[in-house]
């Protein structure tokens, strides 16, 4: 089947590609427009390593097809980062050792980031079941969820 | 050896040296290497779990467009039988049938052919172009059955090992081993209390969230390049090597950042087909595997089954003590059923013990290291059966433990005496934790239990580089797989005594790096630490050197203070301190530029300790149960960067946890895994697990200039015994076998 023209905009840039019907989005990131920061764990939306926003709302980039970003807003974990340095969701997962092998930290920035635009104020269970979709097998998630709280109090306190 | 205070950055908890890049998805792992003008590998896999191969015609595959290459066993060199030490290892013959069956599928999913084309689609559409004949045999599926003398065999070729009288014929047995001390007979005679039980774990996965994935690229001259994500690249060469029969200089690994393994990064599943694929279709190609294939091709930690016997006198003194430990090691020998044996009663003394343990083949595929491979299995039946036993003594479970525990000139079960080791602080710090005076919530029971690895040194090289301003470049190459880099850049702030913020870390391609064993064992901070300071400590004897001839006077007139080459006291007051940078800048003049290495097989790692207890909390209607504490305690020897000692003994707790409560290899009767995926393998998630207390003992290692015992692995052994023995306290029974999931629990709940 022939390729499908897509106009997207990624991380605020306008961006065409062509990709096949069935090609998934993560697909479509990693091997048609080399942003390798998007991981894919599972490729079956229960791990959460290719967690991006679409318009917004938390997604499993392996869940959506490449045609589906046509006209959308997606962002990635390379568009968290801004002129002015790091993201505190950023900051505060190295100053927490919120990772050991880092596979599945790009997607759980980019979930805490979804999570905390809804909750900016979220209690422990709130992070525990917003970040549940999001699987870590390093850490046991203990820091993790410490880093989310600091995020939360540090961004209260900027706001 | 140095008190703690003296530290000026052993201790700190500065950011990892690679964590800007793993924040902001930079870090390039293992499928995030593209080529120009790549290709897709995709493996053809066996859909029975014990079949005869009569052929395989990869032809329709390599007429389809697109096709590149097509390859199956018999496009492989034999390779011959040999074994590879360490981590990991085994026979090359075994990896080079694992990784693409030859004659015989050994298991369902095994690798039979593979292909390379334009993309992975197209690769998977010409899988299915590929025609394969079998004969299909009856799987052995069943432990206990394998070892029956007249069980259809896994492997004609396999005679039990370390018989008393070499085997006559085949068996599934492929070793055994029997580990023994005093006389147990004498021994149970003796015991006022005696229990016993039969503990059954099945096969569980790693579950590294990274699916194993490399790219490959050969040139004309038939010089492989290998991009992967690998606990050791070292070893990866050596297998590819071993197996594709090529010389190990014309194979350059490149580890890429890794994505967790927990020992399942140990072993080439990948690696070879891409060589060879690559090399027959003169082009880069990549290979990922599926989570599917993950599931069922790689890993996983062996099944068992544990028979232990425990005998103590009313004071709790233990007795006597029996294990009979099988172990399933898949489709290949190779269970660590001799980890298990020789960890099973480490922690205590023993007068009186037999151990017997065999390493059983079955249709399941080849099992590779988890985490303290062996020990979770075992130690679970021991800390079990000393809960039943402090229960019939009426004794507190940390007591009985300590009344028995091994210290410092104890002879181990498994043969040597103890060094310095920190089992009683752990059990005495457990004691006195304030967790554990807080009283047991409502429908809940509280499980105690301890844990113990042996650790590993091994074979680790480092160099130093100064830049031309002083700051530092360590190169090493043991892939960092939890934060090493950053304890590696610690250790070398604190020897050369310069800012950790002006080190800079390099995992060394195989390259660009002396040799490294895995990253596995344990061993990194420790043995590849050890490297790192002699590296540092070379650094600072040749600054030394640069000074005196700089100034102009012996050598030995020469010491080295924070960073700086400063005249001994008492003599030549006058001159200026020389500061790394400044020696740096000068270093044209003095002998040119400063580069310290070391390399070694580090000795003595020291044991690794620990004791967790944790309240849990079972619904007798659904049989549901819910972890609300945890509290685990390690003797570290000395925690480098604390977080991530707190990160791994976290970490390790709930992978002990996930396989206690819930995971579990389920195969249907024709060996054929019902659950490889993330859905139906259900690994713990966020919002099943409470924090997890951490208190980290230091009791150091004097093998190791700061005081380093590995901390990686020990942390997943107590939380399996934590688990049932809760489980034990909450509802009054003992439920024997793992895991403790609702179905399992019920039967027994409602069992009466």
């Amino acid at each position: 089947m022939s390729k499908v023209h897509v106009s997207t905009v990624i991380n605020g840039e306008p961006v065409e590609f062509l990709c096949a019907p069935e090609q998934t989005l993560v697909n479509v990131l990693r091997e048609e427009l080399d942003r390798m920061g998007t991981k894919e764990g599972c490729s079956t939306g229960d791990c959460g390593s290719c967690s991006v926003l679409m318009n917004g709302r938390l997604v499993c980039a392996c869940l959506v097809l490449g045609v589906e970003a046509s006209g959308a807003e997606i962002t990635t974990i390379e568009g968290i980062a801004t002129e002015e340095g790091l993201h505190t969701i950023q900051e505060k997962f190295l100053e927490h050792a919120a990772l050991q092998c880092g596979i599945c930290t790009p997607g759980y920035i980019v979930a805490t980031k979804a999570l905390l635009e809804k909750h900016p104020n979220p209690d422990e269970e709130t992070i525990r079941y917003w970040l549940a979709g999001n699987l870590c097998r390093c850490t046991g998630y203990d820091k993790i969820i410490r880093a989310v709280q600091d995020v939360a109090t540090e961004l209260a306190h900027e706001a | 050896m140095a008190e703690a205070e003296d530290f000026k950055v052993i201790g700190t908890r500065p950011i990892r040296p690679d964590g800007v890049d793993k924040v902001t998805g930079r870090a390039q792992f293992g499928a995030d290497l593209n080529l120009p003008g790549m290709i897709y590998g995709r493996v053809l896999r066996s859909p029975h779990a014990h079949a005869r191969i009569k052929s395989v015609d990869v032809s329709g595959a390599l007429a389809m467009p697109g096709v590149y290459a097509a390859v199956s066993g018999a496009d492989f060199p034999g390779a011959q039988s040999a074994e590879i030490g360490g981590e990991g290892g085994g026979d090359v013959a075994d990896l080079a049938q694992n990784v693409m069956a030859r004659h015989k599928v050994l298991y369902h999913g095994h690798a039979v052919a593979a292909v390379a084309a334009s993309s992975a689609a197209q690769a998977e559409a010409a899988l299915e172009a590929i025609k394969v004949d079998y004969e299909v045999l009856p799987p052995v599926l069943d432990l206990v059955a394998a070892m029956a003398a007249d069980a259809p065999l896994v492997n004609e070729k396999c005679f039990t090992k370390n018989l008393p009288e070499p085997a006559e014929k085949p068996s599934n047995i492929a070793e055994v081993m029997t580990l023994a001390r005093g006389n147990i007979e004498e021994g149970f005679e003796q015991a006022d209390v005696i229990v016993e039980g039969e503990y059954r774990i099945p096969m569980a996965h790693q579950g590294y969230i990274e699916p194993h994935a490399c790219t490959a690229t050969v040139n004309e001259a038939g010089q492989a390049t290998v991009w992967c994500c690998t606990q050791g690249h070292f070893g990866f060469r050596t297998m590819t090597a071993n197996i594709l029969d090529m010389s190990v200089a014309d194979l350059k690994f490149i580890a890429s950042e890794i994505g967790g393994g927990f020992g399942g990064k140990t072993v080439v599943y990948l690696e070879p087909v891409a060589v060879l694929l690559s090399k027959l279709a003169r082009r880069p190609i990549k290979m990922v595997m599926s989570r599917e294939e993950v599931f069922r091709a790689s890993g996983p930690a062996a099944g068992s089954l544990a028979r232990v016997k425990v005998g103590a006198k009313k004071d709790g003194t233990i007795t006597a003590a029996s294990a009979w430990l099988a172990y399933e090691a898949g489709a290949f020998a190779g269970a660590p059923m001799g980890a298990g044996a020789m960890c099973i009663f480490a922690p205590y003394n023993l007068e009186n013990f037999k151990i017997e343990g065999f390493d059983v083949l079955v249709n399941k595929p080849k099992v590779a290291a988890y985490r303290a491979p062996g020990a979770p299995q075992s130690m679970h039946a021991m800390e079990s059966a000393l809960d039943d036993l402090a229960r019939e003594l009426g004794m507190d479970p940390i007591d009985l433990r300590l009344k028995n525990a091994v210290e410092e000139g104890s002879q181990a079960a498994y043969g040597p005496k103890f060094p310095v080791i920190g089992f009683k602080e752990c059990l005495e710090a457990a004691k006195a934790h304030p967790n554990y005076s807080k009283p047991v919530p409502e429908g809940a029971g509280r499980g105690v239990a301890a844990g113990f690895w042996f650790n590993a040194g091994m074979q680790s090289s480092a160099e130093v580089h100064i830049n031309e301003d002083g700051t530092v470049q360590l190169i090493e190459g043991s892939p960092d797989i939890g934060g090493s880099r950053s304890s590696m850049a610690i250790m070398a702030a604190e020897t050369l005594g310069v800012p950790y913020e002006e080190i800079r870390v390099l995992v060394g391609d195989t390259e660009a790096s002396g040799f490294n064993n895995v990253t596995g064992g344990s061993r990194t901070t420790f043995a590849t630490g050890m490297a790192v300071i002699q590296a540092c400590e070379d650094i600072i004897s040749q600054c030394k050197e640069r000074a005196a001839k700089t100034w102009g006077i012996d050598a030995d007139q020469v010491e080295w203070e924070d960073g700086q080459a400063v005249p001994a006291p008492g003599v030549n007051a006058e001159l200026k301190p020389l500061s790394l940078a400044d020696i740096a800048k000068g270093s044209a003049r003095t002998g040119g530029p400063l580069l310290g290495r070391a390399s070694l097989n580090a000795r003595g790692p020291g044991a690794g300790f620990a004791v967790n207890f944790g309240d849990l909390k079972v619904d007798p209607e659904t049989g549901k149960v819910d972890v609300l504490s945890y509290t685990a305690i390690q003797d570290a020897g000395r925690a480098i960067h604390p977080s991530y000692v707190e990160g791994q003994i976290q970490g390790g707790a709930v992978q002990g946890l996930g396989w206690a409560l819930n995971e579990e290899y389920i195969f249907d009767e024709h060996g054929v895994l019902e659950n490889p995926g993330f859905l139906d393998y259900r690994i713990p998630v966020a919002s099943d697990m409470p924090m997890i207390d951490t208190q980290i003992v230091e009791v150091p290692n004097p093998t190791h200039p700061y005081g380093v015992r590995g901390v990686g692995e020990t942390p997943i052994v107590a939380p399996l015994a934590v688990a049932a023995n809760a489980v034990r306290d909450a509802i009054g029974k003992r439920v024997h076998d793992l895991p403790l999931s609702p179905p399992n629990l019920l039967a027994v709940i409602d069992g009466d």
